[in-house]
């Protein structure tokens, strides 16, 4: 018995178009912002809030900025005759000591050079849909290393020596948390593989390794690297400065790769092992050929997630006299020269971009990822 | 507006209809989930929704316990208009049961536990009273002695049923059922459905969607089919089987028999 | 080395013993181990030469000498002439102070960020978003050093400092807020409050005993009320206000009275609240988001009010997955505020491991036990939390 109401033609799909349907700014406001008493009071107290801390933001870095200037005067109210914001001048005048430290202004293409081809070839790598993967990790994990050390360290091949205690500033940072995430990866692998060994001692010794690390605050592992380290090694054996740091981040990073890296293991089912095993594969031809290559891509989030951390964390290096990208924003900030009231805020405006840009990207390409790796998820 | 040819003319007290939609609309964005859609449910009565999906069915089932609101129209729940007034759809839900589709035990809980919640924290039942309460339903569903177990060590079927036992909890003057098989492995499909033709039986209102046309065939009084967001046709079972009026349920029907 | 119970004992100069599994295993592992010992009798070796040659004192009696440097805040008495023992325990009771106040603020942060983040209030949520990525993206000492140098630093001197009512002031010499002075017979007021917060208990457990028996609780708000707040006005009054509360007040160049929070702790305190604040809310996300929704309609379905599904359904469940890495957000706090020791505030590490060791430079002995501590922390926390989640675990087929 059909409802005589019912006009055949009534429900065929997209009829008469209904009000509700069409997108309207005052309709959507009314439903998402002003829904109820409540909300219509958190709503502007979040405009409050919102144009409180932007509005005087934006005239910081913008509107009331200086541009232009060679020291302090420029940037001071008295002179300038109004209020004054964000002093770039401050910047444009220590960007060199920001972004190398004090490596020789002639020699500074080689930091750029070698920032350039540890670009040219992380960027291939990271596209899952470019080709030869093998070969690009290998230049990458394997080769680059050894041409950055030439590069930057200098002393052959007609290359002039530059000692490690004049780099600085963003070089330092990024010296630290590449060879950090690089250094890591392979004795991370292999701690992990050790904590799932069915060797009693094996396992003993990468667990005992890997909760101290992981258990341990980084600045007191930049303590331990600093002062302890030369003492348990033979007398007249100086470890560069900027070397031991690396050697203490790497350890530290080491610890939490392995974590990443069990999880990657764990996330491989079975009977990938069995098969393995019934192909007649040894333990490392098994690990190498089978589990690892598909362990490791799972992790690339986490792995991409930890050396976020670590670039980060790298900030740490200045309090054991290190001068990374904010320590070296740190000691500009006691030039004479430009001691204007806003230059240390703008130091920070400043170094706060460089991070924010870095992290900010790199966490956005690791949820990327891991959207694509396991598209189901969402 | 007109009368559901097939249902019983019984108009005598508004008590009389447990569930009464008179034009109810629904949009979900750009999608018009609901086209107008009448529904008149008398007491006692037992009512199968079918029709493909995405038609509306399990929307019109929501609205009437008000988990979706419907954006124009009128429905009346045994006797109370659901409307904005959070009170009312309160008011409404304690007195309706739900059975889902998915199984949604509340996992952190014993079945006994999930059994009591509501009796103690919305009908304010002294605990051992509902305790029993809950054990008698349970004995119902003959699943009395996995009382103390978690929800995650029954099966589908088992969860089903109890899901059947914490509505009953309630005392629900109607019940709900949104595709309450259509989860589950094919071997559990009939322990919950002979459940549900118990329950029919005792004279429960019940509002089921469903494609168990086998179950249509046993228990209901009238079968209502759905499509784009409107009721295509609405008769007794027999009829709606042998003699389908509309092209659309013909079509369905021959794809869901097979 | 073959077995004994081996069927065909390898000939000795044909078959490899390595391999034979079980041999293999033990040569690893008796590799492994003699190389760890070995390295570490090489490192005691040198250490103990280098040591020697640096005329660098050892064991731990350098915790009875006096230490001579003065800290500027201790919870405990401590004065230049105390031990480096007691700068230790100085140093520890700041970093715990700061880890305390900041877990708990944290905390607050965390849960109001992450619940705004699932508002349906479009720009709330949003903001929220902005607020987490801004803060996770930020080195966490970047943020200690801008509050400390670009915020606290450029606060104007205690004679010009800012004042809220009078009563609160903010000057680059920290935030100075009034304190309660107790005079005679505060021990009664505080005796009332006491009573006060046990009565209440008392109260609530009734009114559960209550609800199993009957189905209904008691009503309490009110005879809360009374007992926290009226029980103890009534006594202070009644014993001619005992307590009272002191304004600090300029005198000269500094302020006399109420109490002082230095800008160092300030600095770090707000910093690690802000920074594991974000953190903590995308944890409180995550748990909430992943109770399904089906969740929340079944216990509407039952008649639920919002109000009881969320308390009874969603919040149990989220809590099963939040609790964990809330608390190694926690740790990870506790961890972090030894960065302290860039801005000079006297934490643990910072007195212990900076100031002690830079006098005394016994580097093994001061880095091993500041180190050790730590270790305590997260090997406590970590068996905390395998134990709660062994607990909490749902029953599954």
């Amino acid at each position: 018995m059909v409802n005589p109401n019912l006009d055949p033609r009534g429900y065929q799909p997209g009829g008469v178009p209904s009000r509700e349907r069409r997108f309207r700014v005052t309709t959507w406001a009314r439903a998402n912002l002003f829904n109820s008493w409540l909300n219509a009071v958190l709503t502007l107290a979040t405009l409050w809030l919102i144009w409180t801390v932007c509005w005087p933001l934006l005239k910081f870095l913008l509107i009331d900025a200086v541009w232009d200037g060679a020291s302090r005067v420029d940037c001071l109210a008295d002179r300038v005759g109004r209020d004054v914001g964000a002093c770039w001048p401050f910047i444009g005048a220590k960007l060199p000591q920001l972004l190398y430290g004090f490596y020789p202004i002639n020699e500074q293409w080689r930091v750029n050079l070698t920032a350039a081809l540890g670009l040219g070839l992380l960027v291939p790598l990271l596209m899952p849909s470019l080709p030869y993967k093998t070969a690009n990790a290998i230049l990458f994990f394997g080769v680059y290393p050894v041409v950055g050390f030439v590069l930057l360290v200098g002393g052959m091949l007609g290359l002039e020596h530059v000692e490690t205690r004049l780099w600085g500033g963003l070089l330092v940072t990024l010296v630290i948390a590449v060879t950090g995430i690089v250094g890591s990866l392979p004795l991370g692998i292999l701690l992990a593989l050790g904590r799932r060994s069915e060797m009693p001692a094996v396992r003993g010794v990468s667990i005992i390794f890997i909760e101290f690390w992981r258990g341990v605050p980084l600045i007191t592992v930049l303590f331990f690297a600093t002062y302890m380290l030369p003492l348990f090694l033979p007398a007249g054996w100086a470890i560069n400065p900027l070397l031991r740091v690396m050697i203490g981040v790497m350890l530290f990073a080491a610890a939490y790769m392995a974590e990443v890296v069990r999880g990657g293991l764990q996330a491989i089912p079975r009977a990938q092992y069995e098969a393995a095993q019934a192909l007649g594969l040894g333990y490392w031809r098994m690990m190498g050929l089978v589990i690892l290559p598909q362990a490791l891509k799972l992790v690339i989030p986490g792995i991409v997630n930890n050396f976020i951390g670590l670039f980060k964390d790298t900030t740490l290096v200045l309090i054991v006299a290190i001068f990374d990208l904010l320590g070296q924003l740190r000691a500009a900030f006691s030039d004479p020269n430009w001691a204007a009231p806003t230059t240390v805020a703008t130091g920070f405006a400043f170094a706060g971009i460089i991070y924010f840009c870095f992290c900010f990207g790199m966490s956005r390409y690791a949820l990327w990822m891991e959207r694509r790796l396991n598209p189901a998820d969402r | 507006m007109s009368e559901h040819g097939s249902s019983p003319v019984i108009r005598t007290t508004r008590n009389a209809v447990a569930v009464e939609l008179s034009g109810v609309h629904k949009w979900f964005g750009e999608f018009h989930a609901l086209d107008g859609v009448d529904l008149k449910v008398m007491r006692g009565e037992r009512v199968v929704v079918c029709g493909p999906s995405g038609s509306g069915k399990s929307t019109m089932i929501r609205c009437i316990n008000g988990l979706e609101m419907h954006q124009r129209g009128k429905v009346v729940v045994d006797g109370v208009e659901l409307t904005d007034n959070l009170k009312r759809i309160d008011e409404v839900r304690r007195e309706v049961g739900m059975v889902f589709q998915s199984l949604n035990l509340f996992p952190h809980l014993t079945v006994l536990e999930n059994c009591t919640l509501a009796p103690i924290w919305v009908r304010h039942m002294p605990r051992r009273e509902a305790e029993a309460l809950a054990m008698q339903y349970l004995a119902r569903v003959y699943i009395p002695e996995q009382a103390a177990k978690y929800p995650g060590q029954l099966s589908g079927g088992q969860q089903q049923r109890v899901a059947i036992a914490r509505a009953l909890c309630m005392n629900p003057k109607i019940m709900l059922f949104d595709e309450p098989t259509s989860a589950l492995d094919p071997e559990m499909v009939k322990e919950v459905l002979d459940t549900m033709v118990e329950l029919a039986m005792d004279g429960m209102t019940m509002i089921v969607v469903s494609h168990e046309m086998g179950f249509a065939r046993q228990v209901a009084n009238r079968v209502v089919f759905m499509d784009f967001g409107q009721i295509v046709e609405s008769a007794e079972p027999e009829e709606f089987f042998s003699h389908p009026k509309h092209e659309r349920t013909k079509l369905f029907l021959s794809q869901i028999l097979h | 080395m073959t077995e004994p119970g081996k069927a065909a004992p390898a000939a000795p100069g044909r078959a490899m013993p390595l391999a034979d599994p079980r041999f293999r295993s033990i040569f690893f592992q008796t590799v492994l181990i003699v190389t760890v010992l070995a390295a570490g009798y090489v490192a005691v070796i040198n250490a103990d030469a280098n040591l020697r040659a640096q005329r660098i004192a050892t064991g731990l009696g350098f915790l009875d000498h006096p230490a001579g440097f003065g800290i500027n805040q201790t919870l405990i008495a401590y004065s230049e002439a105390d031990s480096y023992g007691r700068v230790f325990v100085v140093g520890l009771l700041n970093t715990l102070l700061v880890s305390v106040i900041g877990i708990v603020l944290a905390t607050i942060v965390g849960f109001v960020v992450g619940i705004a983040r699932l508002s349906s209030n479009w720009l709330i949520a949003r903001a929220a978003g902005a607020y987490v990525e801004v803060m996770r993206n930020l080195p966490l000492l970047f943020q200690i050093l801008f509050w400390y140098l670009a915020v606290l630093g450029t606060l104007p001197s205690p004679r010009q400092s800012l004042s809220i009512a009078d009563s609160i002031f903010i000057s680059n010499r920290g935030i100075i807020v009034p304190s309660f002075a107790f005079g005679d017979g505060a021990e009664i007021v505080l005796a009332a409050l006491m009573l006060g917060i046990g009565a209440t208990a008392a109260l609530g457990m009734l009114s559960r005993h209550r609800r199993r028996a009957t189905g209904r609780p008691l009503t309490l708000w009110w005879a809360a009320v009374l007992l926290l707040v009226g029980l103890p006005l009534a006594v202070l009054a009644a014993t001619d206000f005992p307590i009272g509360i002191e304004r600090p007040v300029l005198r000269g160049f500094n302020f006399v009275g109420g109490v002082r929070m230095l800008p160092e702790f300030a600095a770090l305190l707000i910093a690690l609240v802000t920074y594991t604040g974000a953190f903590i809310a995308e944890i409180v996300r995550a748990g909430i988001l992943s109770v399904h929704r089906s969740q929340t309609e079944a216990a509407y379905a039952l008649g639920l009010t919002r109000g009881l599904a969320l308390r009874l359904i969603v919040v149990p469940q989220a809590l099963r997955l939040i609790v964990p890495p809330l608390t190694s957000q926690y740790l990870n706090l506790t961890k972090n505020s030894s960065l302290a020791v860039a801005i000079g505030y006297p934490d643990l590490f910072a007195v212990f491991a900076g100031t002690t060791l830079n006098q005394t430079g016994q580097a093994i002995e001061i880095i091993a036990i500041t180190m050790a501590i730590y270790l305590l922390l997260s090997l406590t926390t970590s068996a905390l939390m395998n134990w709660y989640n062994a607990r909490m675990r749902l029953a599954e087929r």
